[in-house]
């Protein structure tokens, strides 16, 4: 079984460019290019500097103790929440920056959900001196003002997203829009596995640093690479892709992908998307997608803006379909009283995105020897006013 | 040969196609809205259908589907509202829409109801040419339908020629690269290009499109190509206020 992209640029029945034709020259131009530019010695070099030397990697495989015990298992997590900007997402924006770079691009563009995204694409602008432009959904703008001073500050120009419903879809949808506006000098940095091919591959390359560092840093823990788990929570997916990448084809390691099932799967205020959505094609290629009978997408609900997204990258819905990975769902109570969990017993706050993974370690049963990885993918900094809310600290 | 072919070799230029939204301003003018363009002089018609995340579209177009959606159209709806569009309308019928809702219907099953309802090509922008070929074309030329490529200043020679092979109506030239909406500027370097693409004697004929709003800039796009559409203005104009006086004095100011 094949897991990744092929030369058409689909994984089994999923992906392609399902684009207008005004955006057919900039992603072709990507098509073309990507590969030979990554895969290119001196770009290595550079984009592994960056991630050494400014974002902090590697990020420590840490054994989580206490998780551990009250588990009966060996619960390592991935500590992307220590790289700089605090999540995973810096490591794709490193990488497409420098890519931008080689084909001369002067402008970028982002879309962003909470925001985590829009920051790691701001700073990244900042590093090297590009103009930066984020979509951000007016509903979304208001509810995390730290991360859009955080962009301004950066000197990103944000720009609110103030169609359909107001959030991160939109917002894609508006960065979408500006690249057809702009078709010659921008790149569009999108920050999860979705998009027209290439970039659900390009993305999970960039992110796969993560899954190849975890390798290494088991076996010289435990003698062997080889995790009996990996859990990583789901979204557009680009941290479980990370997570994921290098024991896909290791099919004795399980792969668990966390979706949110917000206020209940059932509940209408939901984003598990393998639960309630159906094939279909969003932002440009063709994967699962939560939508109406009639082909409309449906706006999703999660507690954690960073899974608040209607699909889920065409990989994902790749291995959901061969069962590769195993697809679940937690709720938005759960995951928070998950994410409290591991705050009082280990001294680390996750991101309440993070916090879903964390949380289906309750439903799980071990025997006490099972090695178990969890993506740890950002920190709970942005989180504090929810979880503050929620717990009334 | 299906409506939009005879047309394009009945008449040779000043070919006026008008864009509008399925089931706005209200849900059930579709029809209405139909008639009263052919009435007043329009050449052709794209009959859009309205997509919760249209992302070729600006805020005018975007805000028509969304009221639609709102107020209830969906596609079987749509081909409801279009049952007896063939004893109201004779010129050439389009379906202009985002390919998903397409996808849910189920290609062949939306191919025929088109063909049902005498509709006689579609515009899908986000379809992309190499699965329409290897999946969908024998169904849309079984059920007589045009399918209707989109062409930009900056789609390359070879691709152009691979478009009007596989084009059997008409080609769809975009005044420039942007989402719909926007003002025409006839450059220099929108000139070369419109020059550049009647000299390569296509088989196709081709229509510019995405920023024509007025006689002048309707005036300009026949200058390059067989005809023009407009579709964001016609939008706007009925947004509001008595349709049919609408649809009268709008199209006045294009067949005077």
């Amino acid at each position: 079984m094949n897991y990744f992209v092929n030369e058409k640029g689909y994984y089994g029945d999923f992906g392609g460019a399902y684009i207008p034709e005004m955006l057919y020259p900039n992603v072709e131009e990507l098509q073309q290019n990507y590969l030979q530019i990554i895969n290119d010695a001196d770009f290595q070099k550079e984009f592994h500097a960056l991630l050494k030397d400014y974002v902090g990697r590697p990020s420590p495989l840490y054994l989580a103790k206490r998780l551990s015990a009250k588990y009966n298992a060996n619960i390592f997590l991935k500590r992307e929440d220590l790289n700089h900007t605090g999540a995973h997402k810096i490591n794709n924006t490193i990488g497409q920056i420098l890519l931008a770079e080689k084909l001369g691009k002067k402008r970028i563009i982002a879309e962003t959900g909470a925001g985590q995204h829009g920051v790691a694409t701001a700073t990244v602008c900042a590093l090297r001196g590009l103009e930066c432009v984020i979509y951000m959904g007016e509903v979304d703008i208001q509810r995390q003002a730290p991360n859009v001073a955080r962009m301004k500050m950066l000197g990103a120009k944000v720009i609110s997203a103030v169609s359909g419903s107001k959030t991160l879809k939109d917002a894609t949808n508006e960065a979408m829009r500006d690249w057809i506006n702009n078709p010659v000098d921008t790149h569009y940095i999108i920050g999860s596995v979705v998009g027209p091919h290439p970039y659900p591959d390009m993305v999970s390359i960039f992110q796969s640093v993560i899954s190849e560092e975890t390798k290494k840093q088991l076996l010289e823990q435990t003698g062997s690479g080889e995790p009996d788990y990996v859990l990583a929570c789901v979204g557009g997916g680009s941290n479980a892709m990370g997570m994921f990448y290098h024991f896909i084809n290791d099919e004795n390691v399980k792969l668990i992908a966390v979706e949110a099932a917000g206020k209940g799967v059932s509940s209408g205020f939901s984003a598990a998307t393998t639960f309630l959505g159906k094939e279909g094609v969003l932002h440009g290629s063709r994967s699962i997608l939560m939508q109406t009978a009639d082909g409309q997408v449906v706006e999703p609900h999660s507690v954690s803006a960073g899974l608040d997204y209607p699909g889920i990258g065409p990989q994902h819905a790749h291995l959901f379909k061969t069962t590769r990975a195993e697809y679940v769902s937690i709720t938005d109570d759960e995951s928070l009283h998950a994410g409290l969990l591991c705050t009082q017993l280990e001294g680390i706050i996750p991101a309440i995105e993070s916090a879903h993974a964390l949380a289906y370690l309750e439903k799980m049963t071990f025997t006490g020897n099972e090695n178990v990885v969890v993506c740890l993918s950002g920190r709970g900094d942005k989180d504090m006013d929810t979880y503050m809310k929620y717990f009334g600290f | 040969m299906n409506r939009i072919n005879q047309l394009f070799k009945d008449k040779k230029t000043n070919i006026l196609s008008i864009y509008y939204t399925a089931g706005f301003p209200g849900l059930g003018d579709t029809i209405a809205i139909a008639e009263a363009l052919e009435k007043a002089g329009a050449d052709m018609l794209e009959i859009g259908v309205p997509y919760s995340d249209p992302v070729a579209d600006g805020p005018v177009i975007q805000a028509s589907s969304k009221q639609s959606l709102d107020s209830g159209m969906d596609l079987n709806l749509l081909f409801e509202q279009l049952k007896d569009l063939r004893k109201k309308v004779t010129i050439p019928v389009l379906l202009m829409g985002y390919v998903n809702p397409v996808l849910q219907y189920g290609v062949e099953r939306f191919c025929k109801a088109c063909a049902a309802v005498g509709v006689d090509g579609c515009i899908v922008p986000d379809l992309p040419m190499v699965e329409y070929e290897e999946l969908y074309k024998d169904t849309f030329l079984e059920n007589g339908l045009s399918n209707i490529f989109l062409v930009t200043p900056q789609t390359s020679v070879e691709r152009i020629h691979k478009i009007d092979g596989l084009s059997n109506g008409f080609i769809y030239l975009l005044s420039s690269s942007a989402t719909t909406g926007q003002n025409l500027q006839v450059s220099d370097q929108t000139e070369t290009y419109f020059s550049r693409i009647a000299a390569m004697e296509l088989n196709n004929p081709t229509m510019i499109g995405f920023g024509i709003s007025s006689k002048e800039t309707f005036d300009k796009a026949c200058k390059y190509a067989n005809g023009g559409i407009i579709g964001t203005a016609f939008v706007k104009s009925v947004a509001t206020g008595n349709l049919q006086e609408n649809i009268t004095a709008f199209m006045k100011t294009f067949k005077p």
